[in-house]
C-alpha cells in the first residue's frame, strides 16, 4: 500500500513539473507586457518595474528563479495589485473556496447517497424513475444555469436566501453550496443506484436475509460497503472538477475565493496571479487524483495488485 | 435506457447476413428518448444551417421604443433591453454554439484517431511512449488550460475550438488505441495477413469498420461536452466575445437582468439544457445499440 502510495506521488512529479514549465512559457509567449496597457512610462520607471518582477534577466534565468521561488512557496508579486503578493491573494482566497467546496461535497454526499439508495430498493417503480429523472435534470443543467435559477425562485421571487455574498448574513452559503453540489449529488446518486443494485443481487445479500436480517441493517451495513466503492473513485475527479466549478459559483455569488480571483486574474491579464493560481490549482488537482486512487485501492483489494 | 431484449423467439431472432449497422438501427429505433434525442439534433441542425432565412428579424435589428418585452404574438419569445428579438438572437446563437461543438469534436476526432490508431497498430516501444504521454496529459487540469490558452492568445473563435479539441482527444485516443490492439489481436485480422492483404488494407477493410462504433459513440456524448464547456467560457466572458453570441453568453446576459427581464435567462437555458439532454441520450442510445453486450451493465447502471 505505502509502495503503491510512494509510487503515485514520484508519478505525480513530472506532471507538475509539465504544469509549471508549460504555464511559464505559454505567459512569457503571451503578447504585451503586463505594464504596457495605459500609458507609455519613462524608461527608467519601465527598467524599475523589469527589476522587481525580474524580467531582465534571461528567459532561462527567470524560469529557474521562479522555479526556485516556487519551491520555496513564493509565487511572486502580483502585476495587477503592485503592494499584494500573489501568496496573500491566495490566502485570502483559498480558505472560502476551501469552505465553499466542503459544503458542496456534503450536499453531493448526503443528497446523492441518500437519493439513491432510495431509487435502489424498489428499482424500476415510481420512487426510482422520479429521483433518478431529477437526477438526469442535475447533471445537464450546468452550473452557470442552475445557479441564477435558483437565486431567481429563492432569492428574488420567493425572498427566503440572500441572493449573494459569503458570511455577511444566514444562509448566504446554502445557495452556493447547493448550485456547486447539485450536479454532483445527481452523478453520486446514479453511482450509488447501480452500485448498490450491483451488490444487492448477489448471493451473500441474499444470504443475510435468509439469515433474518433486517432491510435496514442488510442495506446500511452489507451492501453500502460495497455499492460505495464506484462512489469513492468518483469523489477525486469530483472535488478537482468542484475546484473549477467554483469558477462560476464565485462569480454569481460575488464570493472573494480562488476561483473568482481567478476568472478576474483572466480578465486583468494579470499574469503572475493567473501563473500562480493555475500552478497551485493543477498540483492540488493531481493529489486530489492521488489521493482518491489511494482510497479506491484501500476499499477494494483488487485494485492494489493491478500497477 | 431499457432496450427489450428479443424472447427466445426464432421469428424476431436478428437474421443472419443482417449487417451491424443496420442491426444498431433496428436497436437504436427501439429505444425512444434516443430517437427523441435524434429528430432534436437533426431539427436544431436544420434551424442552425435555415437560420438567414427562417430567423424573423435581423440580427442587429434594434427596436429601442420597444425595448425589453416579454413574450407576444410578433416577438415569440420576447426581446431584450435594446429591443432586439429573442428568437432570432437564440437561433444564431445556437448556430455558434453547434458550430463550435461540431469543430472541435472534429479536431479531437482527427488527432485522437491518428494518435490511437498509430499506438495501437504500431505497438511495442512507440505505442508504450505515446500512451504515457496522453496519460501524463490526463492528469493536467485542462480547464484550467483552455483558460489559460485564451488568455495568452487572445479570444478568437478559431483558438476557442482550437483549444477545446485539444483537451478531448484524450480519451477518442484512448478508445481508438483499445479497440486497435484488441482488434490486431483477433482471428480475422492474422487471417487476413496470411492471405496476403497489404497494411492498408487490412486497416480500411477490418480495422476502419469496427472502431468505427466506439468512435460514434464518443463523438456524440463529445459535442454536448464541449458545448458544455463553450457555454462555461462564454458565460464567465472568455469564450465567445460580441459582436458574435453563443447560447452561454445569452444566457450571462439573461443573468444581468434576470430580476426584471426573466424570459432573457429561461428561454437560453431551456436551449442549452435540452441539447445537452438530447444529445446525451443519443449517445446512451447509440452505445446500447452498437455495443448490445454494454446493454446489460448499463441497465444497472
Amino acid at each position: 500500500m505505502s509502495k503503491l502510495a510512494l509510487y503515485r506521488l514520484i508519478q505525480g512529479i513530472p506532471v507538475l513539473l509539465v504544469v509549471v514549465t508549460v504555464t511559464f512559457f505559454l505567459i512569457r509567449a503571451a503578447p504585451g507586457g503586463p505594464f504596457d496597457a495605459e500609458r507609455t512610462l519613462p524608461p527608467e520607471v519601465v527598467k524599475n518595474l523589469e527589476q522587481r518582477y525580474n524580467l531582465d534577466a534571461p528567459v532561462a534565468e527567470q524560469f529557474f528563479d521562479y522555479l526556485g521561488n516556487l519551491l520555496r512557496g513564493d509565487f511572486g508579486p502580483s502585476f495587477r495589485y503592485p503592494n499584494r503578493s500573489v501568496n496573500e491573494l491566495i490566502a485570502s482566497g483559498l480558505p472560502i473556496t476551501f469552505e465553499l467546496a466542503l459544503y458542496a461535497i456534503l450536499v453531493a454526499v448526503i443528497i446523492g447517497l441518500a437519493v439513491g439508495m432510495l431509487a435502489s430498493i424498489k428499482p424500476n417503480s415510481l420512487q426510482d424513475y422520479l429521483p433518478m429523472s431529477l437526477a438526469m435534470i442535475g447533471i445537464c443543467m450546468p452550473a452557470f444555469l442552475l445557479g441564477p435559477v435558483l437565486v431567481l425562485v429563492f432569492g428574488i421571487w420567493l425572498e427566503w436566501l440572500p441572493v449573494s455574498g459569503w458570511g455577511y448574513s444566514p444562509g448566504d452559503k446554502i445557495l452556493p453550496a447547493v448550485t456547486l453540489g447539485f450536479a454532483y449529488a445527481a452523478y453520486i446518486a446514479r453511482l450509488t443506484r447501480g452500485g448498490m443494485l450491483e451488490v444487492l443481487n448477489q448471493d451473500f445479500i441474499r444470504t443475510a436475509r435468509a439469515k433474518g436480517l433486517s432491510t435496514r441493517r442488510i442495506l446500511f451495513k452489507h451492501a453500502l460497503r460495497g455499492g460505495l466503492s464506484p462512489v469513492v473513485a468518483f469523489l477525486g475527479p469530483a472535488i478537482a472538477g468542484l475546484l473549477t466549478g467554483s469558477f462560476v459559483v464565485e462569480t454569481i455569488f460575488q464570493i472573494p475565493g480562488l476561483g473568482r480571483f481567478y476568472v478576474q486574474a483572466a480578465f486583468n491579464r494579470d499574469y503572475t496571479m493567473i501563473m500562480g493560481t493555475t500552478i497551485l490549482l493543477s498540483c492540488l488537482i493531481v493529489l486530489l487524483n492521488i489521493l482518491s486512487d489511494l482510497i479506491a485501492a484501500w476499499m477494494n483489494p483488487r485494485i492494489r495488485g493491478a500497477r | 435506457m431499457s432496450i427489450v431484449i428479443a424472447p427466445a423467439d426464432p421469428a424476431a431472432e436478428p437474421q443472419p447476413g443482417r449487417s451491424l449497422w443496420k442491426d444498431a438501427w433496428f436497436r437504436l429505433k427501439k429505444n425512444r428518448l434516443a430517437m427523441f434525442g435524434l429528430w432534436t439534433m437533426l431539427l436544431l441542425i436544420g434551424l442552425s444551417i435555415l437560420t438567414p432565412w427562417i430567423a424573423p428579424y435581423g440580427y442587429e435589428t434594434q427596436d429601442l421604443a420597444l425595448g425589453a418585452a416579454p413574450p407576444s404574438l410578433s416577438h415569440w419569445l420576447g426581446t431584450d433591453t435594446l429591443g432586439r428579438d429573442l428568437l432570432t438572437r437564440l437561433l444564431y446563437g445556437g448556430r455558434v454554439s453547434l458550430l463550435v461543438g461540431f469543430a472541435a469534436t472534429a479536431v479531437s476526432l482527427v488527432v485522437g484517431v491518428l494518435w490511437g490508431t498509430i499506438a495501437g497498430y504500431v505497438g511495442g516501444v512507440v505505442d508504450a511512449l505515446m500512451m504515457r504521454i496522453v496519460d501524463m496529459l490526463y492528469a493536467l487540469p485542462f480547464m484550467i488550460f483552455v483558460i489559460l490558452l485564451m488568455v495568452v492568445f487572445g479570444q478568437s473563435f478559431v483558438l476557442l475550438f482550437l483549444a477545446i479539441g485539444l483537451v478531448e482527444w484524450l480519451t477518442m485516443a484512448r478508445i481508438v488505441r483499445g479497440q486497435v490492439q484488441s482488434l490486431s489481436r483477433q482471428e480475422f485480422i492474422s487471417a487476413a495477413v496470411v492471405m496476403g492483404l497489404s497494411d492498408s488494407q487490412i486497416i480500411k477493410r477490418h480495422v476502419v469498420p469496427n472502431v468505427l462504433g466506439p468512435v460514434m459513440v464518443y463523438i456524440t456524448l463529445t459535442i454536448p461536452a464541449v458545448m458544455l464547456f463553450e457555454a462555461f467560457l462564454s458565460f464567465l466572458g472568455l469564450g465567445v466575445q460580441p459582436p458574435q453570441s453563443s447560447w452561454g453568453v445569452l444566457i450571462a446576459n439573461g443573468v444581468e437582468t434576470m430580476e426584471e427581464y426573466p424570459w432573457l435567462l429561461i428561454f437560453p437555458g431551456i436551449a442549452l439544457s435540452v441539447t445537452l439532454f438530447a444529445l446525451n441520450f443519443l449517445g446512451d442510445g447509440l452505445r446500447d445499440a452498437l455495443d448490445p453486450k454494454s446493454v446489460e451493465q448499463n441497465r444497472i447502471e
